[in-house]
């Protein structure tokens, strides 16, 4: 047969955006619900935000397949550790163990772009943003996915964090209340989704405080 | 061909790669729904040859136990061996005579993984596979690509389905559909496919499943008009094209 | 210290068609501190006493979670009690991966079984020193298995195992034909009268006991120990406060040695032996190869 295929390809990029934003006392992470492959929706209704623990919630997009098979190792792993340590994982170990599981795979990469947010042991918004090999960093806030180039410059703007390189080290955490924090994340949303084709349909926002957990939804441009 | 790169068994086994790199004979879109009492699905029963018509009465959905009913697109010998697999999963499932029973929901996630398995070791089944089911009231509709990407939806439509079907679906789709609006509603999308999609042919198969179980329906064709004047002269009004 | 000459290995038959390796095997599950499990259309109730080795060290684990639906009561080698708990997670979390969905109960039991079984056919292995009670849920219902060293596995409405766990037998079998319709508080109070019944007169406090429940939108769990001192209060368990009670004490002593491990070593192993002796003369209508 000559050669009128295109190249097998394992990976897909389903597109969709991520974003998460820790406060004093809250954390929120939020993501669109589209699926796509190349121009064409797969779906308008795919959740990309999973709970892995009481205070640990992963948003990821990239390659749905990929992202799938990790948020499943990472439950199954959570399991084992609720079995051995009677509790459930603090978000700083389940980021370490999520940047372990990604470099594991470092010569076939998870094709998944991920932002980790939570509380940590002190019940401070943690957020931690990762590369599809597993390099990572605590911040204050971040964005991933095709939409990120669009939501990390708004946020910059908006949320005028402290330096990273500022010694001694200020605290990346954000000075916005929680109600502020999700008005900015919709509107960064609406926003992202006026211009980027993979984000849209509905946005998907996860409330993490000393409260619990509390989910929101928005609707989005569906065009 | 001469080639001044190495060749093929220095570095690795040639016997080793039996790997499906492109698909042979294969069958084109399918297209399922929700319904009022489950889940309806169509698909042609052309297998093509690349661009030739090679077989004409390939069976491209199949029950699967006694919930779900399995739609492919893809390639024809692909879907074949996996539905060999389905099978014994099925029989072992029925050895244990226990009151439980793999249902939609779980054939989905193991073809899913199954699907995502073949691609990690980059040896592929070449089909974007639909599978819906009913099982305790709970109707099930979902999707696996060739590469282990999955979804469910109230609807979903493979290849040239997604980008034809699901836009009549998502206009004029809603829970309620009684059976006659869903068949109608297939009917409908199956007849676009048939005009657009050169490797589509005018015989198909309707399959219905229920909580009852499943009835695929006889090979039949639709009514067609080929009468139209876009049809009869496409390019009249097309200013400067051939 | 031989019974006879048909005892050295698992593999070997006595000429009247018996194993001894594996009936030893299920000796051990006598030896150890009993456990109880009874079900109803809805809920699984798990219980066991807990037994401290010496005065200066506390009980060991003998109730595990294996998954939100599937819960087991140990009685026997608590060691290899702990490796098949983490067999059955780990099958758990496996066919979870593939179906998201939980395994059924009884695959569990029969999967679990083969394994027991294989330790009966191998020169170079052991049989399994535990008996397993295994509570759980799935589409076809509530189930409650024993799963004993032999590799036989049977399900049951309502069974005790481990030392002194005929009286809790007797109880549980004049009142098992109600079980069915019970509540789950109802059950829990059965399951603590019949762990009572294996005390022999000791008192029931929450501090010898476990309780777990399993049942329909309750996934498997552990009572802590303020709520089982409140539903032993609240249902007014008060064992009989017999002044001597040593006699008991004593006998159970090298069973409770025995549960400790095969660490114990000689000391455990005459008690054992001894141990075996007396199950036999108390429970001379059970021939051991029918469990």
């Amino acid at each position: 047969m000559t050669k009128e295929h295109a190249n097998w390809s394992p990976y897909d990029n389903n597109g969709g955006s991520c974003v998460a934003i820790a406060g004093a006392n809250y954390c929120v992470i939020a993501a669109d619900t589209r699926m796509s492959t190349g121009y064409s929706i797969l779906t308008r209704d795919y959740s990309k935000i999973c709970k892995l623990a009481d205070k640990a919630v992963l948003a990821s997009s990239g390659f749905q397949a990929d992202v799938k098979a990790l948020q499943k190792h990472l439950a199954a792993k959570h399991l084992i550790y609720q079995h051995q340590h009677n509790k459930q994982m603090s978000c700083p170990a389940m980021a370490q163990l999520l940047s372990n599981t990604l470099y594991y795979k470092r010569f076939f990469p998870y094709y998944a772009f991920n932002v980790l947010g939570g509380l940590d042991s002190e019940g401070k918004g943690c957020v931690f943003t990762y590369d599809a090999v597993g390099s990572y960093e605590r911040v204050g806030y971040s964005s991933q996915g095709s939409g990120s180039t669009l939501i990390i410059p708004f946020l910059d703007n908006q949320l005028k964090s402290p330096s990273p390189l500022l010694l001694p080290a200020v605290d990346a955490v954000t000075p916005l209340s929680e109600a502020e924090a999700i008005d900015l994340v919709k509107t960064v949303f609406a926003s992202a989704t006026e211009r980027d084709i993979y984000t849209g349909d509905r946005l998907e926002i996860v409330v993490l405080n000393a409260d619990g957990t509390r989910y929101e939804y928005m609707e989005l441009r569906k065009d | 061909m001469e080639s001044n790169q190495a060749k093929p068994g220095l570095l690795c086994n040639p016997d080793a790669s039996q790997r499906t790199l492109y698909p042979y004979v294969t069958g084109t879109s399918v297209v399922a729904l929700k319904y009022k009492d489950g889940i309806l699905m169509a698909a042609d029963m052309g297998g093509s040859y690349g661009s030739t018509l090679r077989y004409k009465s390939v069976e491209r959905m199949k029950p699967i136990g006694k919930h779900s009913l399995l739609g492919a697109s893809g390639e024809i010998s692909d879907f074949q061996e996996l539905l060999r697999y389905l099978d014994e999963l099925i029989l072992y499932d029925n050895m244990w005579d226990d009151g439980n029973s793999l249902g939609p929901k779980e054939v989905h996630n193991y073809l899913t993984r199954v699907m995502y398995n073949r691609r990690n070791k980059f040896n592929p089944l070449w089909n974007s596979l639909v599978l819906g089911g009913v099982k305790k009231g709970q109707k099930y509709l979902g999707m696996v690509s060739m590469i282990g990407v999955n979804f469910e939806d109230n609807h979903v439509a493979t290849g040239f389905g997604n980008h034809l079907a699901r836009p009549i679906l998502r206009d004029e789709w809603h829970e309620n559909l009684t059976f006659e609006e869903g068949v109608k509603l297939l009917e409908k999308c199956m007849r676009v496919l048939l005009y657009r999609d050169r490797s589509a042919v005018n015989k198909l198969q309707i399959s219905k499943i229920t909580e009852e179980g499943v009835t695929i329906s006889q090979p039949y064709s639709l009514k067609t008009f080929w009468g139209f004047s876009a049809f009869e002269n496409p390019t009249l009004g097309a200013e400067g094209s051939w | 210290m031989f019974r006879n000459q048909y005892d050295t290995d698992v593999t070997t038959w006595s000429p009247a068609g018996r194993l001894f390796q594996v009936e030893y095997a299920m000796e051990a599950v006598k030896q150890g501190s009993a456990a109880i499990g009874l079900r109803s259309k809805t809920h699984v109730v798990l219980a066991c006493v807990n037994k401290a080795n010496s005065e200066l060290s506390s009980h060991q684990k003998k109730i595990f979670k294996v998954d939100d639906h599937i819960g087991v009561a140990i009685a026997g080698l608590t060691a290899d009690g702990r490796v098949l708990s983490r067999y059955m997670r780990s099958e758990c979390i496996n066919y979870n991966y593939t179906y998201e969905s939980p395994l059924p109960v009884g695959r569990l039991v029969v999967q679990l079984a083969d394994k027991a079984q294989v330790c009966t056919q191998r020169s170079w292995k052991r049989p399994y020193g535990v008996g397993l009670l295994v509570g759980g849920l799935d589409e076809s219902g509530a189930h409650l298995y024993y799963n004993c060293p032999s590799g036989n596995y049977f399900e049951y409405q309502a069974f005790a195992i481990g030392s002194r766990s005929q009286a809790a037998k007797t109880y549980l079998e004049r009142r098992f034909e109600n079980f069915t319709n019970s509540s789950r508080e109802d059950l829990i109070k059965d399951a603590l009268i019949a762990t009572r019944e294996t005390l022999q007169g000791e008192k029931l406090r929450s501090s010898i006991c476990t309780i777990a429940v399993v049942g329909v939108e309750e996934p498997f769990h552990i009572l802590d120990q303020d709520t089982v001192q409140k539903l032993i209060d609240a249902f007014e368990i008060v064992g009989q406060d017999e002044p001597s009670v040593a006699e008991p004490d004593v006998a159970t002593e090298p069973g409770a040695a025995a549960e400790e491990g095969a660490g114990a070593g000689a000391g455990a192993g005459a008690g054992a032996g001894d141990g075996a002796g007396q199950g036999a003369v108390a429970e001379p209508d059970v021939a051991p190869m029918d469990i």
